[in-house]
């Protein structure tokens, strides 16, 4: 498969973002996925998200592991630097892009096989760290690209399309984010952009570790009667907690809402996320409820959806570290090489 | 009884309690000889295995300035019960025993043809202290105090080194001091001294530093402007990165906030470790990791994919004897193979070869220009010997003028200017591309980076020229790489010879050594000391100008050996193996024979029969 650039014909009606930006300026290389295939509509969330945010594109870094979702980053985003790095080692590589720049956006864009699978490990270590990233999980429940095997995240019960039935449990990398301490976590349905654009957008606003697992079919391995992760069961089993509106500091607040049905959090740079209520007594800000809650949907069968934990007040890598202000890759002779005097110094004291 | 006699030039050995706080005690001592402005050099030997918590620290004491490893002791200080028959064992006959006296020992424990030497350092020690720690540190001190007297070691030398260890803490010089005193006068009053073993003054040290690779190799890394670094504790190579943070926390802090401009990971496995260097360094910081063996291995995918990106890595190897439960604290340079092709497909990498502390700053320093100039991954090749133990080299040099080499980074600038930019285009026949920075500029210069499949603009193919074209630029970049490598440095014998010899990092020391003796013995033989990979054209000549070319190593298989037979295509006769790999450091002793017995079997014949 060739490299197929887009036309870039732009039509003067398209509207534009702050930046004077159509959404097409947001798009990438076409897909060569499969028709229908799930991570192509989270592709299109991001770059609805991403305009709509009037991010400068080039001030995004996305990076991936190795999968069909883990190609994506090649179909949105063109002015972005991409990363297509090794299977399930997406997050450290994140880890160290970000330490060296800390002036950019990280995206991470992974599968479940990449960080259920073989990354489970990296996949921890980066929510543990607070590394400042949105980490989308592009969710089959297969490995799409090596052709439809079992991943981590496939149901206990699970059919898969030659009819072999999934034994072993399935890791709830939602639940795993939560305990390991990433300060935004979400799940969304590639089938559900409604939902989806503002969960994506909330995460790239938030300055700290956001997960959202987004379950995705595999229409090629994983859309058959008895998946769990087929379009059909997830419409079924959805069980959104809220509706997220993702209001710039800027904008006015209209619309009025009924006491008691909104919940609404202040982000770090002033962005508020606003959640209606669906289900009554959901606090995203409580991580101890929400992680209980979570199991006992889960228990009932329920796919829960929406922002599932926030905090908003989250810290990061580099202010744990303590590093500069300035990106470390700014940095030059005169800031890092301590010099000859210095030197001469330490030569003494090794004398 | 036979009582060995040497001035200048003997082994001492220690054997301690690891924890007894005897390192300090033990470092006086060898500091203490060098400020005399006599040579030393030293080991650590610290088994894995911590029954009985042994260390050895071993001082040979070189008026000549031979800083390998001699082999034998002629004088031990045995502090260690548990390892006492093995360590009076050790002792050459008509050496020298000093041990704790308080406790009476059978005779059987001792050996007839050994000089006996007892001070009660645990009973002197119970009558002057109280504290139990003090007691334990202090007895190490004592026994500084009875070696000075015993070989004569100027006191006003320990002196000044306890007043500038304890500067400002005055509190703590005077009981070390008084402890040092103590075990001296004893000595004095109740032994013959000095025994036959003695030191006297010199001036063979010059300016001369006293400092352990990792040390020098973390100095490197922050003189070259290493911000990021990651990784993960394992024997030989956690000192280098501890090292590092000791002096970024000293020399890298914005004097205004006090904040660090640099960041360490301490990451989850190597696998990890790499990868933080990889994403970093694709980002435009300096980067490395610090590792051995079972390290490179979990590394190898990595490696891969920053040969084929493109991507700058710097990788301290501190080289063990292998596998992961292997020996993990003996010495070998068994990493060379795993290290010049490391990962699948096909690749070859940067290696340097340090000799000692001192290359390992500079070329620690040097590796991130390297990186940088070839957007590769480059090995800086330590092994446990240098890296872990303290060597007498030559002072690090800074020049103020020099400036990082960031390679070709395309700016924004540039890029405004509409200057054409391929990420994988050969644009100065070089094989060495251009590159971008992330968020570099709004519309221009950025891609998509994979592995391969891609052509030069670094558009998505999968076509087979495309892929052809791409490892042939490869190839030519690793070929410019040759000139821009440390050279490697050649030494010429006395008169004309047919033969050679190469060898390459902590062999240098021992090698120096074994030269001379061969040549007192009638061989006379070129050497080449390797710095690095890609061979430098230097190399393949030196070998094609000799009959035969001893190539001498710390590892079973021969691992450079086979790298230049394969790389200059050199006929595998020509090129003789000397190998040692038990993992002890090897030896101008082992050297010298080992090459004398190959050379009369292969017709070289000496003048005068190599003694071993
Ligand atoms: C080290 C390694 N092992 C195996 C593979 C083969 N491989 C490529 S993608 C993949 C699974 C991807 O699954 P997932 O992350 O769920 O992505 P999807 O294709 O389903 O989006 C595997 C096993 C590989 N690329 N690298
Ligand atoms: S195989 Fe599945 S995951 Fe891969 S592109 Fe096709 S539908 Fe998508
Ligand atoms: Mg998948």
């Amino acid at each position: 498969m060739s490299y197929l650039p887009k036309p870039r014909l732009h039509h003067p009606t398209l509207p534009k973002n702050a930046l004077g930006y159509t959404r097409r300026d947001y798009e990438g290389a076409i897909s060569t996925l499969c028709a229908g295939c799930g991570h192509d509509s989270i592709s299109a969330a991001i770059i609805q998200a991403c305009w709509e945010l009037s991010i400068e594109p080039h001030r995004v870094a996305k990076l991936s592991g190795i999968g069909c979702s883990s190609k994506t980053p090649d179909y949105f985003l063109g002015a972005s630097h991409g990363f297509n790095s090794v299977h399930g080692r997406m997050p450290s590589v994140l880890t160290g892009a970000n330490l060296a720049n800390r002036d950019l956006i990280y995206l991470g864009i992974s599968g479940d096989g990449d960080s259920a699978s073989i990354g489970l490990g990296q996949f921890a270590h980066i929510m543990r760290r607070g590394v400042n990233m949105t980490y989308i999980v592009e969710n089959n429940g297969v490995y799409g690209l090596t052709k439809g095997q079992f991943s981590a995240t496939s149901d206990k019960g699970s059919k898969a399309k030659k009819g072999a039935v999934n034994t072993d449990e399935a890791i709830d990398l939602v639940a795993l984010a939560m305990q390991l301490g990433a300060t935004f976590v979400a799940r969304g349905f590639s089938g559900d952009k409604a939902q989806l654009v503002p969960l994506i957008k909330a995460a790239l606003l938030h300055r700290g570790a956001a997960f959202i697992d987004c379950i995705s079919p595999c229409v090629a391995f994983n859309n058959h009667e008895g998946s769990t992760k087929s379009y059909d069961f997830v419409r079924e089993h959805n069980e959104a907690v809220n509706r997220l509106d993702v209001i710039l500091g800027r904008q006015p607040i209209t619309a009025e809402y009924e006491p008691g049905s909104v919940i609404e959090v202040t982000q770090h740079d002033g962005s508020v996320l606003r959640l209606r209520k669906i289900a009554p007594d959901y606090d995203p800000t409580d991580r101890v409820a929400a992680m209980n809650y979570l199991q006992e949907r889960k228990a009932a069968g329920e796919i829960v959806t929406g922002l599932l934990y926030v905090d908003p007040d989250p810290t990061d890598l580099h202010a744990k570290l303590g590093t500069v202000e300035v990106p470390l890759n700014r940095l030059g002779d005169a800031e890092l090489c301590p010099g000859s005097a210095a030197l001469a110094r330490i030569n003494a004291a090794l004398r | 009884m036979r009582a060995l006699t040497a001035t200048n030039d003997f082994v001492v050995k220690f054997a301690n309690v690891n924890g007894s706080g005897s390192a300090s005690a033990n470092t006086l001592f060898a500091k203490s000889i060098l400020r005399m402005g006599i040579p030393i050099a030293s080991r650590n030997i610290f088994p894995s295995n911590i029954q009985g918590l042994p260390t050895w620290f071993e001082v040979r004491v070189s008026g000549e300035g031979h800083l390998g490893r001699r082999g034998g002791v002629d004088l031990m200080v045995a502090m260690n019960p548990q390892t006492w028959d093995r360590d009076v064992a050790e002792i050459e006959p008509g050496g020298y025993l000093l041990y704790d006296s308080t406790k009476p020992l059978p005779k059987s424990k001792f050996r007839d043809d050994v000089n006996v030497i007892g001070v009660p350092l645990t009973e002197m020690c119970n009558a002057a202290y109280t504290d139990a720690r003090q007691r334990q540190l202090m007895k190490n001190i004592m026994y500084v105090g009875a070696l000075s007297a015993l070989l004569q070691i100027e006191p006003a030398v320990v002196e000044a080194l306890l007043g500038e260890q304890f500067k400002g803490k005055e509190r703590l010089a005077q009981p070390n001091r008084d402890a040092f005193h103590m075990g001296r006068d004893w000595a004095l009053k109740n032994l013959e001294c000095p025994i036959g073993l003695r030191l006297s003054r010199l001036d063979a040290v010059g300016e001369r530093i006293f400092v352990d690779g990792n040390t020098a190799a973390a100095l490197g890394a922050l003189y070259g402007g290493a911000t990021v670094c990651a990784w993960y504790p394992i024997t030989p190579s956690t000192s280098l990165a501890e090292a590092f943070e000791r002096y970024c926390r000293r020399l890298r802090h914005d004097p205004e906030t006090g904040r660090k401009r640099y960041a360490i990971v301490q990451a989850e496995d190597e696998l990890a470790a790499i990868g933080v260097v990889v994403g970093a360094a694709w980002n435009g910081a300096r980067a490395f990791t610090a590792t051995s063996g079972p390290g490179i291995s979990l590394m190898q995918e990595f490696v891969g994919l920053a040969y084929f990106a493109e991507i700058p890595a710097v990788i301290f190897d501190v080289q063990r004897a292998g596998p992961s439960t292997g020996m993990p604290t003996r010495t070998q340079q068994a990493d060379v193979l795993a290290c010049a092709y490391a990962s699948h497909g096909d690749t070859k990498h940067i290696l340097l070869f340090p000799e000692d502390p001192h290359e390992c700053f500079a070329m620690g320093a040097d590796a991130f220009d390297l990186a940088d100039r070839f957007q590769t991954p480059v090995f800086v090749m330590l092994d446990l010997d240098i890296g872990m133990n303290d060597w007498l080299c030559e002072p690090f040099r800074w020049d103020d003028a020099r400036r990082m080499d960031r390679g070709k980074v395309m700016t924004a600038e540039e890029l405004e200017a509409g200057r054409t930019f391929g990420r994988y285009l050969d644009v100065d026949g070089d094989g060495i591309p251009y590159r971008t920075y992330p968020g570099t500029h709004p519309s221009k210069g950025s891609f998509f980076t994979r592995g391969t499949s891609r052509d030069r603009f670094a558009r998505y193919t999968e076509h087979g020229p495309a892929y052809v074209d791409n490892m042939q630029r490869l190839l030519r970049k690793f070929e410019t790489a040759k000139a821009y490598v440390p050279r490697p440095v050649e030494r010429r014998a006395a008169q004309p010879t047919r033969d050679g010899v190469i060898y390459y990092g902590s062999t240098s020391a021992p090698m120096r050594e074994a030269l001379a003796a061969l040549e007192r013995d009638g061989v006379h033989l070129d050497a080449l000391r390797v710095r690095a990979f890609p061979f430098h054209d230097e190399v393949m000549d030196f070998i094609a100008r000799h009959d035969r070319v001893f190539v001498v190593e710390q590892n079973r298989d021969a691992q450079l050996r086979t790298l230049l037979t394969i790389e200059g295509c050199v006929d595998p006769a020509r090129l003789v193996p000397i190998l040692h790999y038990d993992g002890t450091p090897i030896t101008a002793r082992f050297i010298r024979a080992a090459i004398a017995d190959k050379a009369s079997a292969l017709n070289v014949v000496p003048l005068r029969k190599a003694v071993p």
